[in-house]
């Protein structure tokens, strides 16, 4: 029967469930520990002890996607497919419950450290 | 705040390029040519400037809109990468480059010698705040017939900023502008430190 029922909506309409229904209705994240280039990382830890039942699913998203390897937040959200906005408060979340770790970015001012750029620069090269 | 922790283990190190210009200049392009490219969305506030093109009609609980940015990561070793940050062209998105800007290594104007006027915003910009940017011209079929001089002229450029050509479409071209960029903001910060610039 669903087989013959037109569908109204197609991808265009956009998500089905309105984002921040993803968030408890949360636009901020609880911490500002969020820049696009803080690096964030699963926190290790044995199977089995932690209940990830009481995480949503895109919570589980999230924390699989920064599990393998370190991450900066918009990488995260890039690959998650989800809007910045949502991304910050779901890690917020996160952190709150001492499931990963967030390293804020370097300061601009110690950024171009002159054998890092040197890093930078053969690396280009050698893409 | 004070969950954030300092771990001398977290060596991961992110490095953030913005690639700003004009509407067409080949931002896309670039970012695609150097980097596996995916967008990055963002739901951002409606302002006064996006009404007139988001119609509300019917949806007069809206105030946010999606953006989407071009995104492109480019890994330099285990430790290390790049990321690469195409800036939303239009005015109305201006409200969104204070923190694309926030802590960038630099920044790549694009520059197309047919609307040279396209990349002046973004010049003034990074100006203002002082962002290591350099020019790429980015010369479309046949079209390179201005040289460096002239398009830094035209533009009013410090001399000391970089004006190079390239064809964003090419992966080795698109690398030349970023190693131009990353000298340049080497330079300019090892003048910063020289001069007694502020160490935050």
């Amino acid at each position: 029967m669903s087989d013959s029922t037109p569908h109204w909506y197609d991808d265009d309409a956009g998500p089905v469930v309105r984002l921040y229904a993803m968030t408890a209705g949360r636009a901020r994240p609880s911490s500002e520990a969020f820049d696009l280039m803080a690096v964030v990382r699963a926190q290790p830890r044995e199977a089995g002890e932690v209940d990830e039942t009481v995480l949503s699913p895109e919570q589980r998203e999230l924390l699989a996607l920064c599990s393998r390897e370190p991450r900066p937040v918009a990488e995260i959200a890039s690959d998650s497919g989800l809007p910045l906005g949502v991304v910050r408060v779901l890690l917020s979340d996160l952190l709150t419950a001492g499931q990963i770790r967030v390293s804020r970015p370097v300061p601009p001012a110690q950024l171009p450290d002159a054998r890092i750029l040197r890093e930078v620069i053969n690396g280009l090269r050698a893409l | 705040m004070d969950s954030v922790r300092s771990d001398p283990s977290d060596s991961f190190l992110a490095l953030k390029i913005l690639v700003a210009g004009g509407f067409g200049a080949g931002k896309t392009t670039l970012v695609g040519s150097v980097s596996e490219i995916r967008p990055l969305s963002t739901e951002e506030q409606l302002t006064e400037a996006g009404r007139p093109i988001d119609r509300l009609d019917g949806v007069e609980g809206k105030t946010t809109t999606t953006v989407a940015m071009d995104f492109g990561r480019i890994s330099i070793h285990e430790d290390l990468s790049l990321y690469l940050f195409g800036t939303p062209g239009q005015n109305r998105f201006w409200f969104m480059w204070d923190e694309l800007a926030q802590g960038a290594l630099g920044a790549v104007v694009l520059a197309d010698t047919r609307r040279l006027q396209d990349c002046f915003p973004a010049i003034d910009y990074f100006e203002h705040r002082e962002i290591p940017f350099i020019v790429a011209v980015n010369c479309f079929d046949g079209a390179r017939s201005y040289s460096e001089t002239s398009v830094a002229q035209a533009l009013d450029l410090d001399p000391q900023t970089p004006v190079v050509m390239c064809d964003a479409r090419h992966r080795a071209s698109g690398k030349e502008v970023l190693i131009s960029l990353v000298e340049h903001a080497g330079r300019v910060h090892e003048d910063r430190l020289a001069a007694g610039g502020p160490m935050i």
